[in-house]
């Protein structure tokens, strides 16, 4: 059987791999999905530890569920700025909307 | 296990209340095509009713209690943070109207409602799925209403970045939560805290999952390094919004701050203790420094709630009862004053369209009135008494030394010094410099007019009548460091 670590190991990284691409990318759409990577490690933890350690208690699939719906709701409210932006100035780029500095 | 319904549901008032006034306004948006001003009118109707309604019948228990299956905590805490955010969203609701491109829009009110009752959520949430859940019904709505404009790219462009950002914190915390979760097998914020304690897991690995939930607190009361979202996302929102998410949303942060902080952590106190101490020193110098050189007025309360995060977050280090019933209080005073700054602003903004410093020149002719009102503001945000301010600022600063955290309190102290210096800049272009239209009068509808004396004579108070709040503080932070059964 695999043990836990490597799932723990596994979700760590795509966690890094997703908080990277959240910091690194330009693309409002990319960050978005850099998002939903951090998202699935979060889901992938809580299972883990779940099915590991603790079979019999419920709320980590109850958690499970309230973090895809809760990211189904910001990606969706996420993609329609993002539209609204892109009609108004044709860029989705996070650098280009620069109106706010100072 | 006999369960009473009704007696639960008396618990949760106000969110019932919340829920209904919602469903109303959206059905009345529904029918009401030809005046939807005046669901403006309902909403503030709705809200004043709810606040009477939590004061008379919800008496939070002197010993806190576990109600809905371990998910809510109800004590003192959550009953006195859930009065600020009501208030706060009717100020709000009163400025809207006075707003002519949001007066017209029911959805506007609806989702400022919502993300009041994930607010009141978030203040007594003891379990960390309805922590996350309250968080996320607070938020995002917040961001529909920071890009609520979309004729106004400045507003999409705030609702864009603010959106991002809170995405990206508040999946780091999500992180957090999975590791507690992970070390103690219950998502009960008690539990945690009683596992933890005689668990096997090392110290460092629950320090690391604290700094990953600090995170995305952090955001939530914008605290250097987490504050950059902040000037951009006041200047660019619609003004209601901008003062809505600098007080209520931030009061909400400090809400599960402290409650995660003390139910959660109580045998990592030194190290959080020194962590919050050090965002808050650097919250205070960050915030003024950097307001110190603004042009824009926006920009320059954006910072100037930055540095007052700082301030606030001195109670929170503190880790005592004063310390707590401080912080309390210092909300309570900062959402009535950077209300008031937000609805001035937005009057200014609109009259003289501009939101440059330069533009509030010959004000105190234009409007002796509101002229007077953003000197009351300015002098209790910088803690001048006899405004609500000053005792803010003086229970926190209080707490610090009781502690011996005497080093923090002097960097207060300092930093207060400093932030004077760019509110009485203000002042001094109010009532010193003279422009060519200060003979034109400056309009200030009844709806403003109201959230502005509201707020004003809330300020005065607070700051002269000390004993009612300051013992509604005091038994809060009694209930926050007490273990519910």
């Amino acid at each position: 059987m695999i043990p836990l670590s490597w799932f723990l190991t596994f979700s760590a990284a795509l966690f890094c791999i997703g908080l990277f691409g959240v910091l690194a990318r330009k693309n409002a759409v990319a960050i978005l999905m850099g998002l939903e990577l951090m998202l699935n490690a979060v889901n992938i933890n809580l299972l883990a530890f779940w099915c590991y350690l603790y079979g019999k208690d419920l709320s980590a699939l109850v958690f499970v569920a309230i973090v895809f719906v809760a990211a189904a709701a910001e990606t969706a409210v996420g993609l329609a700025l993002i539209i609204s932006a892109y009609r108004a100035r044709n860029t989705a780029v996070a650098d280009e909307l620069n109106l706010l500095k100072g | 296990m006999m369960i009473d319904v009704g007696r639960m549901m008396l618990e949760i008032l106000p969110e019932i209340g919340l829920l209904i006034l919602i469903g109303v306004v959206l059905v009345l948006d529904l029918f009401w095509r030809k005046s939807r001003k005046k669901l403006g009118w309902v909403s503030f109707a709705g809200l004043l009713l709810i606040f009477v309604l939590t004061l008379v019948f919800v008496q939070p228990a002197r010993l806190p209690q576990l109600t809905w299956g371990g998910m809510i905590s109800l004590d003192m805490t959550g009953y006195i943070f859930r009065m600020i955010f009501i208030a706060g969203a009717a100020l709000t609701v009163l400025y809207a109207i006075a707003n002519d491109s949001l007066a017209g829009r029911g959805e506007f009110y609806l989702l400022l409602l919502t993300s009041t009752l994930g607010m009141c959520f978030m203040a007594s949430a003891a379990d960390l799925i309805m922590l996350f859940l309250a968080i996320e019904t607070t938020t995002v709505p917040l961001f529909v209403l920071a890009g609520f404009l979309t004729r106004d790219q400045k507003s999409v462009e705030s609702g864009i970045k603010y959106l991002l950002f809170a995405a990206m914190t508040s999946a780091v915390m999500l992180y957090g939560f999975t590791w507690l979760y992970g070390f103690s097998g219950t998502t009960q914020l008690y539990q945690i805290a009683e596992r933890l304690k005689y668990g096997f897991v090392p110290q460092a690995a629950v320090v690391a999952a604290m700094m990953l939930v600090l995170v995305g607190f952090g955001f939530k009361i914008s605290a250097v390094p987490f504050h950059f979202w902040a000037p951009d996302v006041y200047d660019g929102a619609p003004y209601p919004v901008a003062g809505f998410l600098s007080t209520a949303s931030k009061a909400a942060g400090f809400a599960v701050l402290a409650r995660a902080l003390f139910v959660i952590f109580p045998l990592q106190t030194e190290t959080w203790t020194l962590i919050v101490a050090l965002l808050s020193t650097a919250s205070m110098f960050v915030g003024n420094l950097l307001a110190l050189a603004q042009k824009n007025i926006k920009r320059l309360l954006a910072y100037s709630s930055i540095a007052q995060a700082g301030y606030i977050l001195i109670g929170v280090a503190a880790d005592s009862p004063l310390g707590t019933s401080g912080v309390i209080y210092y909300l309570s005073a900062y959402l009535l004053t950077n209300l008031a700054a937000f609805g001035i602003v937005a009057l200014v903004g609109r009259a003289v369209g501009s939101d440059e410093i330069s533009a509030y020149a010959g004000l105190s002719r234009r409007s002796p009135a509101l002229a007077l009102a953003m000197l009351v503001v300015m002098l209790s945000l910088g803690g001048i008494p006899p405004f609500a301010g000053f005792i803010g600022k003086l229970l926190v600063f209080a707490a610090a030394i009781e502690r011996g955290l005497i080093w923090l309190a002097i960097l207060g102290v300092i930093n207060t010094i400093v932030a004077l210096f760019y509110y009485l800049t203000v002042l001094k272009v109010i009532y010193l410099y003279r422009s060519e239209e200060e003979d034109k009068p400056l309009a200030v509808s009844s709806a403003a007019g109201t959230a502005l004396v509201i707020c004003i004579v809330g300020i005065i108070a607070l700051g002269v009548v000390i004993a009612p709040l300051y013992g509604w503080s005091t038994d809060a932070a009694a209930t926050l460091l007490f273990l519910p059964r």
